[in-house]
């Protein structure tokens, strides 16, 4: 009980703050929505192309507005050096972790649900997909569950821009690229079925990430 | 190594017992034994980076020891951090509050995160405690640095810790502030809570510690009660200590 009473209030701690200053939210968003209008211009789209390359631009524009999101989680709590308050708290060090992940996943999806009507008004598809939503739920929970991790190892360092994308967006792969291939079957109107595989490599993974971080975060944050 | 002062019937408030944190080849705690019985309190000295804030994020569970044990009223920190994070309060170089937040929302926070029971009344008291009920809407950002300190002396009582950790709370204060702060410190629950505190005011300690530790190089140099001392003996011992050790 006093473990997930000190998660909902780390999380709501982070999307009060957040809501106050709208830093995550604005930047990331106008960096998302100028990745799709590039990408929007840079190609002659037609029917066939957009099948092609819609899901790739969709995932790019994700990944690195999430980056840039994750980038933030822990500047927070450099500030003042809170998150030593918070390990001075009577909690377990993972309910930090986990509080602070379920704050970066609100902002996440946030972001992807601004994201998604844009993105299906300039390439012309149809996202409102359950396959599609499913894929995409998924694959950010994974993304922020390892991203928050890499996110408080980078905060330390000099060159944390730079840092957290070197580190995260190798490992983090994986998802990205199963995630990529299950929303163009979702895209071109496939079923359930045909995306299986990606699914399973996407849950697999999600699983790998939501459990290694909870076991690694005490020692990131204590040494 | 001997006790800053025995008491023989009750558990010390704080004990550690050959303490020592390497970080690499540098050792910045080696071996240190330390009593403080229950509603005392202790000043610690030391030149800077003699080991005097590792050894209080040591006690506060921030930072694990290379080696040895610490003990908070009986209860050995790597068997139950939890349960001895909750005798703690922490007031640091920084306030461990967040400036986007109001003074309000920062106290209502961590009094969530400390499990504080009627967390609304707990939180008015302790800002009517440290003068900022006026001031309780307000972003933590706008504050001026004497008031910040404030807050974070309210945040370190918020869950009444029996044991009070301060690292060089007085940084940055004036002298009206500082004669505040301690007197926020000894005006609740006095005499029943224990003070741990690293400072370089001797007059200070002098006047508001029962026992005074030097600490050098991360070894206890000298221990002494603090009625035993005056100001010009603490300085003089303080040079002695310092100088012993320089290459």
């Amino acid at each position: 009980m006093k473990f997930w009473s000190c998660v909902r209030a780390i999380a709501w701690k982070d999307i009060l703050s957040e809501l106050r200053t709208r830093e995550i939210i604005c930047s990331v968003l106008v960096f998302a929505v100028l990745i799709l209008v590039i990408f929007n211009f840079a190609f002659d789209l037609n029917p066939d192309l957009i099948r092609q390359i819609a899901p790739g631009i969709l995932w790019v524009a994700f990944a690195f507005s999430g980056v840039l999101a994750l980038n933030r989680t822990f500047i927070p709590e450099k500030e003042e050096n809170c998150l030593e308050g918070l390990m001075a708290c009577p909690v377990a060090r993972e309910a930090i972790y986990v509080g602070k992940a379920i704050g970066s996943l609100f902002f996440m999806l946030l972001i992807e649900i601004i994201i998604l009507p844009i993105f299906a008004l300039l390439f012309n598809v149809a996202v409102i997909q359950p396959e599609l939503i499913v894929v995409t739920l998924l694959a950010t929970v994974g993304f922020v569950a390892v991203g928050t991790i890499f996110s408080a190892l980078a905060v330390n360092t000099r060159a944390r821009e730079m840092v957290l994308p070197i580190l995260f967006l190798p490992v983090v792969s994986p998802i990205i690229i199963a995630s990529v291939k299950a929303s163009a079957i979702s895209l071109a109107g496939q079923s359930w079925r045909d995306m299986t595989i990606w699914l399973a490599i996407i849950i697999v993974f999600d699983i790998i990430y939501l459990t290694v971080p909870v076991l690694v975060f005490p020692f990131v944050v204590e040494e | 190594m001997n006790n800053v002062t025995a008491t023989p019937t009750a558990p010390p408030a704080v004990e550690t017992v050959g303490l020592a944190k390497s970080f690499g080849n540098f050792k910045a705690i080696r071996g240190l034994d330390l009593k403080v019985p229950a509603g005392s309190s202790l000043a610690v000295f030391g030149p800077n980076g003699a080991g005097k804030t590792t050894l209080i994020k040591i006690l506060a569970s921030i930072m694990r020891p290379t080696s040895g044990k610490v003990l908070i009223e009986g209860l050995e920190l790597k068997d139950d951090a939890e349960g001895v994070r909750a005798k703690l309060g922490l007031v640091a170089h920084q306030s461990y509050l967040y400036g986007n937040l109001s003074a309000w929302e920062n106290l209502d926070f961590y009094a969530r995160m400390y499990g504080v029971e009627d967390r609304v009344k707990r939180v008015s008291e302790v800002l009517d405690l440290v003068s900022m009920t006026a001031r309780r809407y307000d972003r933590f950002s706008t504050f001026s640095r004497g008031m910040q300190q404030r807050m974070a002396i309210a945040r370190a009582l918020l869950h009444r810790p029996s044991v009070l950790l301060l690292d060089e709370p007085e940084t940055g204060l004036d002298q009206q502030a500082l004669g505040a702060m301690w007197d926020i410190i000894r005006r609740e629950e006095a005499g029943k809570r224990t003070v741990i505190f690293t400072s370089h005011s001797f007059e200070r300690a002098l006047s508001v510690c029962d026992d005074i530790i030097i600490i050098e190089r991360g070894r206890l140099a000298f221990k002494e009660r603090a009625c035993n001392m005056n100001l010009g003996s603490l300085k003089k011992k303080y040079g002695e200590c310092t100088a012993a050790v320089k290459p």
